[in-house]
């Protein structure tokens, strides 16, 4: 198949060997589950459960809260502690609302909702409300309700479902297993997603650092899908540049890739999509890549949501030195951890503990102007500039020239010889237009109140002075 | 196990194996080559200004950071100065005075870099800004070229004749000689057409050898294309500048030499002479002055390799290598704000595409 060239991009050292090997593991079942009610993009699920409630697994513990949300369910029988704060897996270190399960070990499931028969000549309508129900969201990090995103068939003229094995974060593995070890299990989700979303052709892109995962998962696809080997190219796993070498097209800035016919779905969603259809089972498990220097035996791991990482590092066999910095997801785009009492949730890809010798930190140096940033932006942006307008407070100048359009992939603060943090730069710069569009809407949103208050206020005091004669003339009366 | 986490660190929690510090280490390693041999070539004079240009930049670096409250050693380290002291001692004529070295020094490290703020935010090349001054401030001693006297060689000054040379009464009369761009420009305003006196010009293969008079850097065009190359290998340069200078340059003066050969020299001869080689790998790549996008770097390098013919051709001073390139220097922000990239999803004016127009 013929590819299309994506721009920009770079090549960082990928150390997947580390895990790449090893097959994936289970977990065994943890002391205590930490079920958070937001894992994903959306409004936060509800608490069915009160402390003291016996649960049983796959049972809904947590409903969702109109369609972008979704619902939690118990990773295991056993009985809820209780419905409280802990800290979240997100930088801030702020408490989130969870869920406290203690399992009771006997693992007993609930009664679950009857596999759908014949799901690729079903009703779509049935799937979409199952994935819905079985709290599924995008694996590859983003965690966004994948049922929202199997409804743009419905708005959209669609003509591809690219199912993304690019996995282009260094270290990561785990879609890289769960595509050698559960290669039918995806074909048949991708398949079951394509009949969802009305799309005819489906292509699976993989990276070609992962041959064996390629060989395997062209054997699997058996002609149904198109197993397509994308070159080794960083952020290649982002979607509209893995659309965009799939298809040539260029998904519209501000736009979705359905704008363009393509949408995509990461291998491991396939995977839980595949569960809930054909076994009625909720995604209450996910197997992620714990890895990075500081970890004495690097494993892919499947483990249930709700599992707190340390008990992942302690299978691991613990840490052998103390890591620089604890990462939620590849180095490349992860965000920091801000401790190891943190529990697993649905987005979670990775857990990498980095040791001083593989960061690879030195001091902030003035900017040359050397222009890598520029060469290398998948975007097109010119990173050099927009941090100088940022550094000046001038965030309107730096929208101007396109701030929005970054998707963070962090490969200018990568390359940059001076080691300038450029994508803290635009992070924060987004999150200050951001918090002031808010604002904005906030006042106009005031105002428009106001003036319709005025308006009810005067139109009342018209009514009653019309009044007012007449009921002055019939008391006279 | 207690963890250590980075207070406020985002990511990206990887990074390239470079930094400030290695990319000026790779343009010395690649400018080592032809160092050497014009060490040869010209000398122990040449060594000792060398040195001294060098000693006197980094004197004054850090002389300038101590004054602005910056870490001096830590900015030092960079090998930044030392990068302008190489490229300053290698556009001067290779038996000048000291004095020369150390107030070139002056111009380039204090009043060109540091003025301005430093590593990264001045506007001119520092190393020509240095060049141009002394050439206006000193035309004699700018411009007492010599032919090469390589070492051991039986013309070669003695080391003791050498200090005379670089620390003492300056130039003995006789050795001075023109460079071939001075030489051919001055026949020309005495009437004496270009394809007289090119007879009298080292012949291709010295020049391109370096066996002619010129800077002490510059002349062995061999040796500046290896480093050149070399960089362009590594990555620290892209072929844009270098194709785009020697490029236009070429074409300017073949086109004019074929019109008229008497009034016009040749492509090649241009190409040769001068600081053309050293100019378009080491000088008009200065990151800091030249624009960040690849096409805006390619424009920048025709506009120097433009400039460059028409100052040798029409102006006062035979040489126009260090005039084009802090001309260039000036217009550097300008051709960025007009050659930033096409932003993905957007048109070139910025509105996001539509994708009825891009349909297949």
């Amino acid at each position: 198949m013929k590819l299309f060239p994506v721009r920009g991009g770079i090549h960082p050292d990928y150390r997947k060997g580390e895990t790449s090997e090893k097959p994936i593991v289970s977990l065994p079942m943890p002391a205590t589950l930490y079920v958070p009610l937001q894992q994903h993009i959306g409004v936060s699920a509800e608490p069915l459960v009160a402390a003291g409630d016996r649960v049983l697994k796959g049972q809904r513990i947590a409903g969702n809260q109109g369609s972008l949300s979704i619902p939690q369910h118990a990773p295991t029988s056993g009985t809820i502690r209780s419905v409280g704060e802990i800290t979240a897996p997100h930088p801030s270190g702020l408490p989130q609302s969870t869920i406290i399960l203690e399992p009771d070990g006997k693992d007993e499931w609930a009664e679950l909702p009857p596999p759908i028969d014949d799901p690729l000549s079903a009703d779509p309508n049935l799937i979409r409300k199952r994935v819905a129900e079985s709290g599924i969201v995008g694996m590859g990090g983003a965690a966004f309700p994948s049922a929202v995103k199997l409804n743009l068939g419905l708005q959209y003229k669609l003509r591809i479902l690219l199912v993304n094995g690019a996995e282009c974060e260094p270290y990561l593995t785990c879609d890289d297993r769960v595509m050698r070890e559960r290669a039918d299990e995806i074909v048949d989700g991708a398949r079951i997603m394509a009949h969802a979303l009305g799309v005819p052709r489906i292509i699976v892109a993989i990276e070609e650092n992962k041959p064996q995962a390629i060989e395997i998962m062209t054997k699997a696809a058996n002609g149904l899908l198109e197993v397509v080997p994308v070159p080794v190219q960083y952020p290649m796993g982002s979607e509209r540049h893995l659309a965009q070498a799939i298809t040539g097209r260029e998904t519209p800035a501000r736009g979705l890739t359905a704008d363009i016919g393509v949408v995509v779905h990461n291998v491991s969603t396939a995977c839980a999509v595949h569960q809930a259809v054909r076994h009625g089972r909720p995604l209450i498990a996910r197997v992620l890549t714990v890895s990075g220097r500081a970890v004495r035996e690097p494993k892919n791991i499947e483990t249930l949501i709700g599992t707190e990482v340390t008990e992942l590092i302690e299978f691991c066999g613990g840490l052998k030195e103390p890591p620089i910095c604890l990462v939620n997801g590849g180095p490349m785009m992860g965000q920091p951890l801000p401790g190891l009492k943190v529990p697993v949730v649905k987005g979670m890809s990775g857990i990498l503990a980095l040791a001083a010798s593989e960061v690879n930190q030195g001091p902030e140096r003035p900017c040359i102007r050397c222009g890598s940033c520029v060469t290398i932006c998948p975007l097109g942006l010119v990173p050099v500039e927009l941090a100088a307008f940022i550094r000046k407070e001038q965030l309107d100048h730096a929208a101007a020239l396109g701030l929005r359009d970054c998707v963070s992939c962090g490969s200018c603060s990568w390359v940059c010889p001076s080691r300038i943090p450029l994508v803290h730069y635009f992070n924060y710069a987004k999150g200050a237009l951001n918090a002031k569009d808010r604002d904005r809407n906030k006042v106009e949103r005031v105002k428009t109140m106001a003036e319709a208050h005025a308006l009810r206020v005067a139109k009342a005091a018209l009514a009653k002075q019309q009044r007012t004669p007449k009921a002055t003339a019939a008391r006279a009366e | 196990m207690t963890i250590l986490p980075v207070a406020g660190k985002s990511g990206p929690f990887t990074h390239a194996p470079n930094s400030v510090q290695q990319t000026m280490n790779t343009v010395l390693l690649a400018l080592l080559p032809a160092l050497v041999f014009n060490a040869y070539l010209f000398g122990w004079p040449g060594i000792f200004l060398f040195s001294v240009t060098v000693f006197a930049c980094v004197l004054i670096e850090a002389g300038c950071l101590f004054l602005a409250g910056q870490p001096v050693g830590a900015t030092l380290s960079d090998f930044s100065a030392v990068l302008t002291g190489t490229l300053l001692a290698m556009s001067l004529p290779p038996w000048a005075p000291w004095w020369i070295g150390g107030l070139g020094a002056v111009f380039a490290i204090a009043l060109a870099k540091h003025a301005y703020g430093g590593l990264g935010q001045n506007v001119f090349n520092p190393a020509m800004v240095a060049r141009v001054a002394l050439l206006i401030s000193f035309p004699v001693a700018m411009t007492a070229w010599v032919v090469p006297h390589p070492l051991f060689s039986a013309s070669a000054p003695t080391f003791h004749e050498s200090i005379a040379i670089t620390f003492g009464g300056g130039l003995p009369d006789t050795v001075s000689a023109a460079s071939a761009l001075g030489y051919v420009k001055t026949e020309l305003s005495r009437g004496i057409p270009v394809s007289e006196s090119m007879k009298r010009v080292p012949d291709l293969m010295d020049m391109a050898m370096g066996y002619r008079a010129g800077s002490l850097g510059e002349t062995s065009m061999i040796f500046i294309l290896i480093g050149g190359l070399f960089l362009i290998f590594r990555g620290i340069i892209s072929w844009h500048i270098p194709v785009g200078l020697m490029g236009s340059l070429f074409l300017m003066a073949t086109l004019f030499h074929t019109i008229n050969p008497d009034r016009f020299t040749s492509g090649v001869f241009h190409l040769m002479s001068g600081a053309s080689f050293l100019g378009a790998f080491f000088i008009a790549t200065d990151y800091v002055t030249s624009p960040v996008s690849n096409l805006g770097k390619l424009i920048f390098g025709i506009g120097c390799g433009v400039l460059t013919w028409v100052i040798r051709t029409f102006a006062g001073y035979p040489e126009g290598m260090a005039f084009s390139v802090l001309l260039m220097n000036a217009m550097t922000l300008i051709i960025d704000q007009y050659t930033r990239p096409r932003v993905f999803g957007r048109t070139r004016s910025g509105q996001p595409l539509s994708h009825k127009e891009k349909s297949p």
